[in-house]
């Protein structure tokens, strides 16, 4: 078991002598259990490709988990500070989770875990931390930009669901590694801070598609498609500010599926200007066309309607392009209500206010999908730059 | 019984290790040997948080010299009373920890594991909290006379409940 592995984590430890004696009693079983499946799945030999190896670094200018391409999970914990809480201990509690987050996206158990056979499969897991604004003034960063939106009319909001002064953004591409970093932050943060809210969020899983692929959402639609690209010079220009950090707005959109079920295919594709089975816009053929708004059916009326969501979303501005990073979400339900579902919607932007905000407002105004979606949970943060090696993320600020 | 036995498989593991590093030193006698604190390394050093009762701190210890250390004493600011501690089994089975006699032993290229339930170092009544994320400083002191300063940080921990031998009570804290 854990004896064998290589690097910082090779220790061939008490702990690990005693799971190793411990377990020869159920070998036999798992062996078994093994065994079947192979047989059911796979020519015996034949090899599997296994990503949960596989890293990101950590350590950088920019926090990982931005311009990574999106894992397969993701978790949004939002966390209130307690009252006592100050720049000193605010401090402290950086320090403690920048080490954790340094450990476990490498593959390394955090210091102080007690499960870490579950450290060791990292599959791409990033921790991506954001102040709120009380976060903010206590580490003496700016916080013009972190502050709530201003009221959309079609916001539903639930304070359950909004604001937070520290959020970890946990993400991989195995379910199992987002709960085990979860729960060591969280218990780290414990005692400093208290959980405000969480949200989980989905995609595809790993190896289902191309990584490339724009995501789904639970309506079927392709969700994404204009977006800026991570490493090009436009992305780099409207989403890092000069000191290497950024903001994020985290808004939790609720999607009806029961009137979205009245609605017929085509009714669906003219609410958003795109075709549901590639994301054509509906004057093109292929996902990555150019829309032409101009084009008129024999009848005279625009082809991708006043209304479409994609008319709605484009501005003509250049500047005011943000960078969309969003998951699902599907949470458990019970009794006649099948559904709980929506969309996690994330950006990045350099300025809220300049690039988010009057997209919104135009989305706010007027958009056919805003009949079959609600916002019920909003929240910016500022998301500081990386650090390097014995820093932590913050450290600019403090030592400014 | 479980603990116990687990225990002596370590012991086990720790010697066959010993035994491995010893193909790849020096004929014995050499050289002198270099202080012990100059060879000594330490890894994942962390100590449990605490008001004002106890902590331990937990972490690998490892030998890069060509020759056994023995660590005799460990000190620190924060606390007058500390000490070098092992975790065995009383005559009731119950897992406690005592003094380890004649302190911790690491061989040539060999490595100390501090963990909770097992060796660890002991700082009894800190003159202060110690809370998550401070860093405190320590000093390993050997029997040669030399000595290994570093820092290691405080992580709120719920385990590391030993009790303490002169006490029969399983409860937590003998303290």
């Amino acid at each position: 078991m854990g004896a064998e592995r290589s690097g910082t984590a090779m220790r061939p430890s008490r702990r690990g002598l005693l799971i190793a004696g411990a377990a020869s009693g159920l070998g036999a079983v798992a062996a078994l259990g093994i065994e079947s499946l192979a047989d059911s799945a796979s020519p015996p030999g034949a090899s599997e490709p296994l990503h949960g190896q596989e890293t990101i670094p950590f350590y950088g200018s920019h926090q990982a988990g931005i311009a990574t391409a999106p894992q397969a999970y993701a978790a949004y914990i939002a966390l209130t500070l307690r009252d006592e809480v100050d720049r000193d201990s605010v401090q402290r509690l950086l320090r403690i989770l920048t080490d954790d987050a340094a450990r476990l996206t490498q593959g390394r158990e955090a210091l102080a875990d007690t499960e870490p056979e579950l450290a060791h499969l990292p599959a791409r897991l990033t921790v991506t931390f954001g102040f709120g604004s009380r976060m903010a003034k206590l580490a003496g960063a700016a916080t013009s930009e972190v502050k709530p939106l201003p009221e959309f009319g079609i916001d539903r909001l639930e304070q359950r669901w909004c604001d937070g002064d520290l959020l970890l953004h946990i993400a991989a591409d195995d379910r199992l590694t987002v709960s085990h970093a979860q729960r060591m932050l969280l218990k780290d943060a414990r005692s400093f801070a208290t959980v405000k809210w969480t949200q989980a969020g989905f995609r595809r899983a790993r190896g289902s598609e191309a990584s490339s692929t724009t995501m789904r959402n639970l309506f079927g639609q392709i969700d994404g498609t204009s977006n800026l690209a991570p490493g090009t010079q436009e992305f780099n220009q409207l989403v890092w500010n000069k000191d290497s950090s950024t903001t994020m707005v985290l808004r939790r959109i609720r999607m009806n599926l029961e009137t979205w079920d009245e609605l017929d295919r085509p009714a669906r594709e003219f609410s958003v200007g795109r075709t549901l089975d590639n994301g054509a816009p509906l004057t093109g053929a292929l996902e990555h066309d150019e829309p032409n708004f101009r084009r008129l059916t024999v009848n005279g009326f625009a082809v991708i309607g006043d209304q479409a969501h994609i008319r709605r979303a484009r501005s003509e501005n250049p500047e005011e392009r943000i960078y969309r990073r969003a998951y699902n979400y599907d949470e458990p339900t019970t009794g006649e209500n099948i559904s709980d579902s929506g969309l996690i919607f994330v950006s990045y932007q350099k300025s809220v206010a300049k690039q988010y905000v009057p997209l919104q407002q135009r989305l706010d105004q007027l958009d056919a999908l805003n009949q079959w979606t609600t916002p019920i949970g909003s929240a910016v943060f500022l998301i500081p730059p990386g650090c390097q090696e014995h820093g932590f993320i913050g450290d600019t600020y403090f030592t400014a | 019984m479980k603990k116990s036995f687990g225990l002596r498989a370590t012991a086990l593991g720790a010697s066959s290790l010993i035994l491995l590093a010893g193909c790849a030193a020096p004929e014995p006698g050499a050289a002198s040997p270099s202080p012990a604190g100059t060879t000594i390394e330490v890894k994942d050093l962390w100590l449990k948080a605490t008001q004002d009762d106890m902590s331990s701190a937990f972490g690998t210890i490892e030998n890069t010299g060509d020759h056994a250390v023995t660590i005799t004493r460990v000190s620190s600011a924060v606390s007058g009373d500390t000490g070098l501690h092992e975790t065995v089994a009383n005559e009731s089975g119950a897992m406690v920890m005592r003094e380890k006699t004649g302190g911790f032993t690491i061989e040539a290229h060999g490595k100390l594991e501090l963990a909770p339930g097992a060796n660890h170092l002991m700082i009894m009544d800190p003159k202060k909290p110690l809370k998550a994320g401070d860093e405190v400083a320590l000093t390993l002191e050997f029997s040669d006379e030399s000595s290994f300063d570093f820092t290691a940080p405080v992580k709120d921990f719920a385990g590391a409940k030993e009790s303490y031998d002169e006490s029969s009570s399983q409860s937590g804290h003998g303290h």
